[in-house]
């Protein structure tokens, strides 16, 4: 039995975004930038993937940029905003505790460049930014705000569309990370008052290597590639066709079945919850109201996230920790810190993401194999032997 | 991660996991902060080793280096045990990746101290150097260092 769990990390490429980029390869694979048939051919695909993305957005086309991810959309956005607020004196720039290191990393740089960060805390447990705390924070020079839209770690859905129209108010530039959120919850650009907007296609069934950046109209957005003309001159290099037609086919599948597959995955997620909720000593990590459908994230007390998830692979079970172990530092997840959790409890935590794909006898593996691997782990643990002798003595 | 199969062996087959009632000698060392904790429980006959068992919260790399530095010493005279280094639990897993080099290093240290234990329990004197700097280091922070 095989249970594949990491989907917040990648997901399986649809059938249908398989198909579509299949003639993008040998039949259509003229440049868009060329003149010729192959080239206009390849043009007017492009231009229907951009107008389809947009339309899954709720955005014009012409706010559609193309990029190669998630990351580089995030760079794109907030380096742009960035030194454009800088040229007019604005060198303030937000952001949130438990974003993803692809916002959080270029912000820091930013920092050695000379720009002021405020890192807003997030309330503990669920990881949410509190309107008070972002308000309070705003200044006359701040440039822009950067906020998630749903975490990747604990799967926490920010008020996004109420921290849009506080900036919106004071015209300061608000970009979201919506790269766990979009194909998976409903993202309209206009609802969410957001100026920018990154997403990535590997998250929703699309290719890999693939990603855009919704920009709104009048809002100024500067290349990270310099060279040819290509996005409108905000992003050069040859498009991937193939690629970016895939993104647009599993944009569309994913939001056409949104709504029901939206349902039947929180209630994997919820059954879950339930399941491991029994295992004494374990903690779920992030809100449990909004909250991605598909994610569910545990610590386990007592036990180590790297071996939970080694021995959970050699039961068929794909899943991920935000353990130091993993992670090739020696901290543990930022996010688990940040909403609380302890450095010797933040080791021991359990990523599981679904999608629309996950069916119940994996939901049902997965509640059978993992508390047992608990168990094991605990009983060869010297931690959980003073856990266990602590609570004895009370 | 890029584990050797010896490590992923060890990890999943651990060997000689457990407690020993009546231990002659006990050493733990490592902080659940920075993930990894190692507990060492020695059997002493005749100043031989005639059992070892071992208790971890950790990676996979830390189990592993557990169960191979107890396989290592198993049945040897106890004064040998002191030879056990981290390289040699390294080399008998073929190998760590950098990153969890010190896991070893803590094996190697949980041993000694289990030693150090035994010794003090038993009443043998012994050069206090043999355990020089044991616990003090953080062994995070001597790997760093390489």
């Amino acid at each position: 039995m095989k249970a594949y769990m990491d989907n917040a990390a990648t997901t399986r490429l649809s059938e249908t975004a398989r198909r579509a980029m299949e003639p993008y390869y040998d039949e259509i694979y003229g440049n868009p930038s060329s003149l010729h048939g192959w080239g206009q051919a390849a043009s007017a695909a492009l231009q229907d993937a951009r107008e389809r993305v947009a339309v899954c957005l709720g955005a014009d086309p012409k706010e559609i940029y193309f990029t190669s991810g998630g990351s580089e959309a995030d760079n794109q956005a907030i380096q742009s905003a960035a030194w454009l607020g800088a040229a007019k004196g604005k060198k303030h720039i937000i952001t949130g505790a438990v974003e993803h290191h692809a916002v959080l990393h270029t912000v820091e740089a930013l920092a050695k460049d000379g720009f002021d960060v405020t890192v807003l805390p997030v309330e503990a447990e669920t990881g949410l930014v509190r309107l008070a705390d972002l308000e309070a924070a705003l200044r006359s020079d701040t440039a822009l705000v950067t906020v998630m839209t749903a975490n990747n770690e604990i799967g926490t859905v920010q008020p996004i569309a109420e921290i849009g129209a506080l900036l919106r108010a004071r015209k300061i530039v608000f970009h979201t990370d919506a790269v766990q959120a979009v194909g998976h919850i409903p993202v309209d650009v206009r609802a969410l008052n957001v100026d920018m907007l990154s997403l990535s296609g590997h998250k929703f069934h699309g290719p890999k290597g693939t990603g855009a950046l919704y920009c709104r109209k009048g809002v100024p957005l500067r290349a990270l590639l310099l060279g040819g003309a290509q996005e409108r001159n905000r992003r050069a290099g040859t498009e991937n066709i193939p690629a970016v037609i895939g993104m647009a086919a599993a944009l569309e599948e994913a939001t056409a079945e949104l709504a029901e597959a939206g349902q039947r995955v929180a209630g994997y997620r919820d059954q879950l919850i339930a399941g491991l909720e029994q295992i004494e000593r374990s903690h779920l990590n992030g809100a449990r109201q909004n909250r991605l459908p598909g994610n569910v994230n545990f610590c386990f007390e007592g036990l180590e996230g790297e071996s939970l998830l080694l021995l959970l692979d050699s039961k068929g079970i794909a899943a991920s920790s935000g353990s130091a172990c993993t992670s090739g530092s020696l901290e543990p997840s930022h996010v688990l810190l940040a909403i609380g959790r302890p450095h010797e409890i933040a080791h021991g935590s359990l990523r599981l993401s679904l999608s629309r794909y996950t069916t119940q006898a994996e939901i049902d593996h997965a509640l059978r194999e993992i508390p047992r691997v608990v168990q094991y782990l605990r009983e060869m643990s010297p931690v959980w032997e003073n856990i266990m002798k602590a609570s004895n003595l009370k | 991660m890029g584990y050797s199969e010896k490590v992923m062996d060890h990890f999943i087959n651990p060997r000689n996991v457990g407690e020993i009632e009546n231990a002659d000698g006990i050493g733990e060392v490592g902080n659940a902060r920075c993930g990894d904790i190692m507990k060492v429980y020695l059997k002493v006959d005749d100043g031989v080793l005639t059992d070892v068992k071992f208790k971890t919260f950790g990676c996979a790399s830390a189990i592993a280096t557990s169960s191979m530095a107890t396989e290592l010493i198993k049945g040897k005279p106890v004064a040998q045990v002191l030879e056990l280094t981290n390289r040699a639990v390294v080399e008998a897993l073929d190998g760590l990746p950098p990153v969890k080099l010190h896991c070893s290093v803590l094996a190697e240290e949980a041993v000694k101290a289990a030693v150090k234990d035994y010794y003090d329990r038993s009443g043998i004197a012994y050069d206090p150097a043999l355990f020089a700097g044991l616990g003090e280091e953080d062994p995070h922070g001597a790997i760093e260092e390489e």
